[in-house]
């Protein structure tokens, strides 16, 4: 049982998909996907307990052996993110009842939790492989589920942002494709283990370099990193709210999990020192942060507003990615876990205001604050964890990334980190200061808190961030761990560049 | 009591209050009841610790640790007693006063008032406790937002501008500074404990801890040095008794606080002293001084007055840390203790003035004291210990504040100290002597105006008496000022 | 010259990819748009396909005689993406035939326009 967990993962939702979409309608698919994102969360905490435990789990599918076929391959950085998307998936699922049927139209809900479980399989499937086309593979499995779940949006925007999407996530795949392909014609192996054995030898090949711009931009308009993004904002804020608080807390997620794996696991260091690739990632992270936290501030819509938000706190991760030093991808790794805690905790709040009013506008939340107190408490301490108020899970990773940025003497690096927060009190405290400061307005007068079962798994959510601001063992500790296992870097070597 | 329970007891009485209060939000009187049970335990837990303390105990305890290394710690040492007592036991005060103000003015959402009126006492016993920076830094943060509803109490358009500039400004210079400084603290010494004698030495060039010193200098904004005092009158906008209790003592103390916890315990005076590294800096400290009085002259609002006349005080203490002599840091230390007696008095009389007479402005006040002698006699009171007159308290920091200026061979400073003084007088003292001496601008002497409620004009006779007893009997106080300057 | 001429099968990929990318940027014409993602798309599928080939290499299918095999890998791989294009294009058509209804046009500009003005 234990060998087959890696499997397992991938399999049951896949399996399971198909079924839920003929149940009959009702609550029934509802409960299937539940039961089973909850055996996904078993499964993938289990799995990291295990490779904590005994180190790198590999499974060969069907027992071919690698490199020919394909390998399944988990260390703590894949068990860690798998954890991070089943774990989300499961917290979500609870939320998901009432907020779907308020949402989505009765007919179209069997097929709701049907996408929901494919995207399930696609995200997780991407954690768990060794095989770089086996990505590709599981990659448009989830984008072309979250295109369709975007699309139920209740908005006829919901069409055109889940077709934006489409195009541009269908590029980006390409590219992904075109890049993979080229590597393949040089090595001849797609294993990424077998991938990181060949290339050093044959890094000096522009084929070799072709296909790495390729596979970074690919993935980078995945994870809308800066100035990629432009397909996110819309998606994120025409999807129900159910799809958005899983894919903003997931789908970006998994795609930095890719890119981290290309860039430390599969191709040497020194051909990345020859890239401007480090400084791609630090210039981006900046503008990242700042531009798209200015944006925010001036967006009217909420989802829109924390969709900006999301973009920046990409940037965030960017940053630690650029650093290349251990600290830098244990912070980006840390503020991948946290990050997935407080947007999730932040689009689930706007969710519970969205069912009660049926509307995410600034102006029609006035005074919300005093007639939802729960609902208003929980965007109050996500906010904080968003700003990075110590005590808060916010707080740990921006820590962990400013000491990444000074060790390296990146003090404009620093400065933007600083004033990216002071940005984000901006936005946060607008969206507070709406909620609660401003006089009731009539229609919401008669408003009551958001029913149990949306409160429940948000404030599940809200006291992650809390607990995981006060004990980081379970964060810090695998994300330094995975930090070893990506195996970085000489820091001495580039801090050089940093420091312009 | 063991030590540790005692010392997560204070901090954590308030938080148990606070609940209570809002558990009890429908019966005023059981509400009020139990602000005023809590603030008079947290009162007699905070002497009690102050008293073992002296006896040599060693309080320490440790809740998490959230990054290895940092860790949420409380540890009692002198600075941080003196500053507990003051808050403590002016808590238990303003809550006496506060009831009869918010129910002599008939304030709105009273139970939001007193439920993070307690939860900001929380927070600034847990600052006065911190062990180590990062503690320090979590309850300074709490402290601001723990506050802003308090700011915002009125809820109009102007107390939403106030709230936006109080929050604005302390949030951003904590993050944007206070923190920097904290992390390029952290990065250099591997260590955010406070440890007499300091972790800096010999780990930090010189020069580059002048630019670390300026960053916690400018960064720690609650202590509201130019140009980042611009918060300080806007949170004027709030209730009287906040003004009074946060805005005098706990909040704005929390930043002078800081600001000498920084300087003794992780700078150290001896590395300071011997590498002049606030040299340049103090003369922002002397600025405030100067420009703050000015300010405070042009001023006709009586609490935006007292608020710049706050920002010049609070500049004392500033300027006391950053000279780091002995008897600088003694001055800086008791001044603490000293202002915020004086302050909070002449806040209660304006609170008082403004609940019998709903008067605001200075040149309101002609003849007045006639009809309100008990509260102008307060205020006259407290306006010569914030000049530093004996016999009253405020003399004895000014004392030692001057002599540290002296010591460090610094006469530029002791001129500016006796031009504030002279500007203290100019600006403080016309306002009693109008009100007893000047005639109504009617003409006639009030007659319908009588004294505010009793509880108000209890807690100003306690504070205002205070005042005199420690120009006599100064030596609690002078004791912990001692120790905490590294003096036996 | 030869090496335009050895290396035909990638001009032919680029220009396709070009013509592709081009179309998707510049067509305001939703179903245009997805027309010119397919070319892209099969212009990736040439790649690997061509990229496959082995010189004088039979099709492979073990058959007596035959030593040298075309590499069969990224044929079954491209099999693979062919599924996920056809499944892209689909939803894609899909979404466009939803968008006709609900804003009753399928040019870009205008569904914009219609966006803006509510």
């Amino acid at each position: 049982m234990g060998n087959h967990i890696s499997l397992l993962l991938v399999v049951i939702p896949l399996i399971a998909a198909p079924i839920v979409a003929v149940l009959p309608r009702g609550r029934l698919p509802w409960l299937a996907t539940l039961i089973i994102t909850f055996i996904c969360a078993v499964l993938a905490s289990s799995q990291l307990w295990m490779v904590l435990n005994d180190g790198v789990i590999s499974y060969e599918l069907g027992g071919w052996a690698p490199p020919w076929g394909i390998e399944y391959r988990i260390d703590a950085v894949n068990a860690l993110v798998a954890l991070i998307v089943a774990a989300i998936a499961a917290i979500t699922l609870p939320y998901a009842l009432l907020s779907a049927e308020k949402e989505i139209p009765q007919q179209q809900i069997p097929l709701f939790y049907s996408a929901f479980l494919l995207c399930l399989t696609g995200l997780l499937g991407i954690t768990q492989t060794g095989d770089l086309f086996n990505v590709f593979v599981f990659l448009e499995i989830s984008s072309l589920s979250s295109y369709a779940l975007i699309s139920l949006g209740r908005n006829r925007q919901a069409l055109t942002s889940a077709y934006q999407y489409l195009i541009m996530g269908t590029i980006g795949a390409t590219f992904f494709l075109i890049g993979v392909g080229l590597i393949y014609s040089q090595t001849g192996t797609l294993n990424m283990q077998d991938l990181a054995k060949l290339l050093p030898e044959l890094a000096h090949l522009k084929t070799v370099h072709t296909g790495f711009a390729f596979i970074m931009i690919g993935i980078a308009l995945k994870l809308a990193m800066y100035p990629l993004h432009l397909w996110l904002p819309n998606a994120y804020t025409y999807a129900p709210s159910v799809v958005t608080v899983f894919l903003a807390a997931t789908a970006t997620k998994v795609a930095i999990y890719i890119m981290l794996r290309v860039l430390f696991t599969i191709f040497p260091n020194d051909f990345l020192l020859a890239t401007p690739t480090y400084d791609i990632f630090i210039l981006s992270g900046m503008a990242a942060i700042i531009i798209a936290s200015i944006y925010a501030i001036y967006q009217s819509n909420i989802k829109k507003l924390l969709a900006y938000s999301s973009v920046a706190q990409i940037g965030y991760i960017a940053l630690g990615i650029g650093f290349a030093s251990s600290k830098g991808i244990t912070a980006a790794l840390v503020h991948l876990f946290n990050h997935a805690l407080m947007k999730a905790a932040l689009f689930m709040a706007v969710g519970a205001i969205i069912y009660r009013i049926g509307s995410c506008n600034m102006k029609n939340i006035n005074g919300l604050g005093k007639q939802m107190p729960w609902t208003f408490g929980a965007i109050v301490i996500a906010g904080l964890s968003l700003i990075g108020i110590p005590g808060t899970a916010g707080f740990i990773s921006k820590w962990y990334l400013v000491t990444a940025a000074l060790e390296q003497q990146a003090w404009i690096s620093v400065a933007v980190i600083l004033f990216g927060s002071l940005l984000a009190v901006i936005y946060i405290g607008k969206l507070i200061e709406a909620l609660y400061f401003k006089p009731v307005t009539d229609s919401n007068q008669s408003v009551q808190e958001a029913p149990l079962l949306l409160l429940v798994p948000l404030w599940v959510l809200v006291c992650a961030n809390i607990y995981f601001g006060l004990d980081t063992s379970l964060t810090v500790g695998v994300a330094e761990k995975a930090a070893d296992v990506l195996g970085v870097i000489n820091t001495s070597s580039i801090s050089g560049v940093m420091n312009k | 009591m063991n030590p540790e329970a005692l010392i997560l007891a204070i901090i954590l009485l308030p938080l148990f209050g606070m609940f209570g209060i809002i558990t009890s939000r429908n019966h005023p009187n059981i509400r009020e009841a139990v602000t005023l049970i809590t603030a008079s335990l947290v009162a007699i837990l905070v002497v009690s610790l102050a008293i073992q303390f002296m006896d040599g105990n060693d309080f320490a305890v440790t809740i998490a640790e959230p990054i290895p290394g940092l860790s949420i710690a409380f540890k009692v040492e002198a600075l941080g007693m003196l500053f507990a007592l003051v808050a403590g036991l002016l808590w238990l005060v303003t809550s006496i006063y506060s009831i009869g103000y918010m129910r002599g003015h008939k304030e709105k959402n009273q139970t939001r008032f007193y439920a993070a009126f307690a939860l900001a006492i929380s927070c600034t016993m847990a600052v006065a406790f911190s062990a180590n920076l990062f503690t320090l830094f979590l309850f300074y943060e709490l402290l601001t937002l723990s506050t802003y509803p308090l700011v915002t109490h009125a809820g109009t358009d102007e107390a939403r501008r106030g709230g936006r500039t109080y929050l604005g400004i302390l949030l951003g210079t904590s993050i944007g500074l206070f923190l920097l400084g904290i992390l390029v603290t952290w990065f250099v010494a591997g260590t955010l404990d406070f440890q007499q004698g300091g972790i800096l030495a010999g780990k930090l060039d010189p020069a580059w801890a002048g630019l670390l010193y300026a960053l916690f200098l400018f960064g720690i904004g609650k202590a509201a040095i130019m140009p980042f005092h611009r918060w300080l009158p806007a949170a004027m906008v709030a209730p009287t008794p906040v003004s009074a209790l946060l805005h005098a003592v706990a909040v704005v103390k929390v930043g002078v606080f800081t600001l000498l916890k920084v300087t003794i315990y992780i700078f150290g005076s001896d590395f300071i002293l011997s590498n002049d590294i606030t040299g340049g800096l103090i003369w922002v400290a002397a600025a405030t001084i100067l420009f703050a009085s000015m300010i405070a002259m042009t001023k006709d609002n009586l609490k935006a007055r007292l608020a710049y006349s706050t920002v010049s005080q609070l500049s004392y203490i500033t300027l006391g840390a950053m000279l780091a002599s002995k008897a600088g840091l003694m001055g800086a230390s008791m001044h603490i203790a000293m202002h915020a007696f004086a302050k909070i008095t002449l806040f209660f009389a304006a609170g008082a003035i403004f609940v019998a007479t709903h008067k605001k402005l200075v040149s309101e006040l002609d003849g007045l004291g006639r009809a309100m002698p008990i509260t102008f006699t307060a205020f006259f009171i407290a306006t010569l210990s914030i000049i530093g007159l004996p016999p009253l308290g405020g003399m004895w920091s000014k004392w030692y504040l001057g002599l540290g200026a002296v010591e460090t061979g610094q006469l530029l400073l002791v001129a500016v100290l006796m031009l504030s003084s002279l500007l203290n007088i100019a600006y403080l003292l016309p306002i009693p002597i109008r009100a007893f001496f000047s005639k109504p601008a009617s003409g006639s002497h009030y007659t319908e105006i009588t004294e505010a409620p009793k509880t108000m004009l209890l807690a100003m006779i306690i504070t205002s008496i205070t005042c005199v007893i420690l120009f006599f009997y100064p030596d609690p106080l002078y004791q912990l000022a001692t120790l905490a300057t590294g003096g036996s | 010259m030869d090496f335009f001429i050895s290396h035909y099968n990638y001009w032919i990929v680029i220009f396709l990819m070009m013509v592709g990318l081009y179309t998707v940027i510049n067509r305001g014409n939703l179903i245009k748009k997805i027309i010119g993602l397919n070319i892209f798309q099969v212009s990736v599928f040439f790649l690997y396909i061509s990229i496959g080939t082995v010189k004088e290499g039979a099709a492979p299918i073990i058959t007596e005689g035959v030593k040298l095999y075309s590499n069969p890998l990224p044929h079954v791989l491209i099999l693979t993406a062919i599924v996920v294009g056809v499944a892209t294009t689909a939803l894609g058509l899909a979404l466009v035939v939803r968008i006709k209804e609900s804003y009753g046009t399928i040019e870009e500009d205008e569904i914009h326009e219609m966006d803006h003005s509510l």
